[in-house]
């Protein structure tokens, strides 16, 4: 099969320009940790609010520097009363769902989270500026859907 | 010319795409003025009604008839007119394709389906709004057989020889199309059908958005393949130039089957139920594309840049000033193209494992959608629909419907300039898609959104309004076209179909032998699907009940 010269050039190029992208992309995943929201756990949609620790939602601490917030999101609005963190710590978000697909977005950070029925999304984040930051839901979910938010507070220790 | 039957045909299925366009365009226009509060709609419609509408009409039906209509008559004009068998089953695939369409917008504009044109469980629609879809997929393929059927009796008949650029390509397209609707056809039979009656009583959420996402990214390269024909071998004709190889464009076509299925993942990559092991193996799968993408770029330039010097064009960038500017039916691809490259950068963008993170349902997507479907494939089935109907029905391409042309395609640029820049900052700042608007209670983060220059709602309005008229003139040329401008009689005013000529004497055959590109792609989705669908499957949890939130 005849390839034109320059086109061989413009495909070596753009071959080479693709795995060094990809490379950064894949390194910075798997040794630096930098994945996008997801795991493996499952729930049942139905039992959600008896089941740990989506029966008690909110922010608690782990340790020294770990915070876990757990939320439920539903149509049209999240339970998760008072969202306070600290400022420079690690906060785990566990997110499920009771009805349909959510999504859990806060406004301004890198945390936006597909909730799935039945499955528990995590995301693990670190505020670096305190403040009031929207939570705002960006998956269809119905007539109320533009009007599902909450809100969560970063505060400095 | 080809057999009058098989006008009839192509006639009818480009009829019903605009008919789609007309409804789905109105209902663009709608959207814009209600989320700018100039609108109040009346208590029996919704937003998210209208927004479904639009969504399923532009993307799913304009589209899938337009295709047919242009696949209809490439293959009759490139392999001869149908048989009656070929010609029957087309009829039949339409037929089956509209009852399917007309099924669903009637769920939809009833108010039993405002579950968007990707239809997420567990958002529960009336069952016959699946069976809609369900019938639109089987009619596609009825109409696709039959043109396999078409390409099969050509083959037996010229043994040994590569088949014409055009009905390779087309057959190339089919068979991508049928193996990523065998995802939709699954979940919608098995998961969807079933549930929606009540016949089961729950559904595997995660396993229907994952079996959705197999078929609804290779359905975008659906959209884009016949538009890369028009590429490959409308536009080197219209500058009158051969195509610029053969092997190439066929290379670049296999590529399309084997890289655009095995990467549905890459729209699900914020969700749970699939380890990151097999998010990132689909992002690489997903940058295949990529060389298809650059080979199909390389050849375009290539072919302007002989076009332009063999009518005079000097120097390095001399031959750009050579090129046809005035005839609409090479401006109007030229554009589309143009567009295409923000936003196959953008598609990069969202496909990256990270970066998705950024602007996965925003509103930046919608701005993307509308410069990927809504400019480089829609402006360039406009830019084929100048010659294809008056090509079908006879009549002429009057000078006025060429200025009224350039009319169209120009608005159509503003519009969509304004409208998806709009959309695609409002996105990066962290506005949601799919939201009849709202400010979160006046909250300061969401009101800062829409504070800019560019970023607010008249803009996106303003946009939004001057797609809606260029829509409407592009209706004008369709109706005068097809039914009211004056009958070409004398040669000069008889319009052609620009196929231009395709040197296959440097073809190696194997790129024809199909088998070898259903078994890699095979291949390729076992290695990026099975393990998985598998693990979701065994590690479900209990499944979800319907839901009715609209």
């Amino acid at each position: 099969m005849h390839l034109h010269k320059y086109e061989k050039i413009w495909l070596t190029l753009g071959i080479a320009s693709l795995i060094v992208f990809l490379s950064v992309v894949g390194v910075s995943a798997f040794s630096q940790n930098h994945t996008p929201a997801g795991g493996m756990e499952t729930i049942d949609p139905k039992k959600v609010n008896e089941t740990a620790p989506f029966d008690n939602p909110g922010v608690t601490q782990l340790d020294d520097d770990t915070y876990q917030a757990t939320i439920v999101a539903m149509a049209f609005g999240y339970n998760a009363p008072e969202l306070r963190v600290p400022v420079g710590k690690e906060v785990i978000f566990k997110v499920t769902s009771t009805d349909v697909v959510h999504s859990f977005t806060i406004d301004n950070t890198k945390v936006n989270m597909m909730v799935v029925p039945g499955r528990i999304t995590t995301k693990s984040y670190t505020f670096e500026k305190p403040g009031t930051y929207l939570i705002l839901c960006n998956e269809y979910c119905g007539t109320g859907h533009h009007m599902m938010y909450t809100e969560i507070e970063v505060y400095e220790e | 010319m080809i057999a009058l039957q098989d006008r009839k045909l192509a006639l009818w299925n480009i009829g019903v795409a605009y008919v789609a366009f007309l409804i789905g365009t109105l209902c663009g226009l709608l959207q814009v003025f209600i989320r700018n509060d100039a609108l109040q709609l009346p208590a029996w419609l919704d937003y998210y009604q209208i927004l479904t509408a639009h969504g399923v009409l532009l993307a799913l039906i304009f589209t899938t008839f337009f295709i047919f209509g242009f696949f209809i008559t490439g293959m009759s004009k490139s392999l001869g007119s149908f048989g009656p068998k070929v010609r029957l089953f087309s009829w039949i695939g339409f037929w089956v394709t509209l009852l399917g369409t007309v099924m669903a917008t009637v769920m939809i504009i009833s108010g039993q389906a405002s579950v968007m044109y990707t239809f997420y469980a567990p958002l529960q629609a009336s069952g016959f709004f699946y069976v809609g879809l369900a019938l639109v997929i089987i009619g596609t393929w009825i109409s696709s057989f039959a043109l396999v059927g078409h390409y099969h009796v050509w083959r037996k008949k010229h043994k040994g020889q590569l088949s014409p650029l055009f009905a390779f390509m087309t057959i190339t397209t089919i068979i991508m199309w049928i193996i990523a609707c065998l995802g939709v056809v699954a979940t919608v039979l098995f998961q969807y059908i079933p549930w929606a009656f009540g016949w089961t009583d729950t559904i595997d959420v995660e396993l229907s958005r994952s079996l959705f996402w197999y078929f609804g990214h290779p359905l975008v390269y659906f959209w884009l393949l016949p538009a890369y024909m028009a590429w490959y071998l409308i536009v080197p004709k219209l500058l009158g130039v051969k195509v610029f190889s053969d092997s190439l464009a066929r290379l670049s076509f296999v590529l399309f089957i084997l890289f655009s299925i095995p990467v549905g993942f890459h729209h699900q990559l914020t969700e749970p139920g699939i380890s990151n092991f097999w998010k990132f193996l689909q992002v690489v799968l997903t940058f295949m594309v990529i060389v298809p993408s650059l080979m199909t770029a390389f050849s375009m330039f290539a072919t302007f840049e002989i076009a332009g010097r063999k009518n005079g064009g000097k120097g390095l960038f001399g031959w750009f000033t050579k090129l046809p500017w005035k005839d609409i039916r090479f401006t109007s691809i030229f554009i589309a193209m143009a567009f295409f490259i923000p936003g196959g950068a953008g598609g990069i963008i969202n496909a990256s494992f990270q970066l998705n993170e950024v602007v996965h349902n925003t509103l930046w997507i919608v701005g993307h959608f509308h410069i990927t479907v809504g400019t480089p494939v829609a402006m360039t089935f406009m830019g084929i629909t100048f010659w294809l109907i008056p090509y079908l029905t006879g009549r002429k391409f009057t000078k006025s419907m060429k200025v009224l042309g350039l009319v169209q395609i120009i608005t159509w640029s503003i519009g969509m300039v304004l409208m998806s820049t709009a959309q695609h900052l409002l996105g990066l700042l962290g506005a949601p898609r799919r939201t009849a608007y709202s400010s979160y209670n006046d909250h300061p983060a969401a009101l800062e959104w829409f504070d800019g220059i560019l970023t607010n709602h008249v803009t996106m309005a303003v946009g939004g309004s001057i797609l809606f008229v260029s829509a409407m003139i592009l209706i004008y040329i369709v109706v005068m076209t097809m039914f009211l401008s004056p009958k070409a009689v004398e040669t000069k005013d008889m319009v052609d179909f620009p196929l231009a000529e395709s040197d296959m004497s440097n073809t190696p055959k194997w790129l024809e032998n199909w088998w070898i590109w259903i078994g890699l792609a095979a291949a390729l989705i076992a290695l990026a699907y099975a393990i998985p669908i598998t693990h979701m499957i065994q590690n479900a949890p209990p499944g979800s009940e319907g839901f009715k939130t609209w």
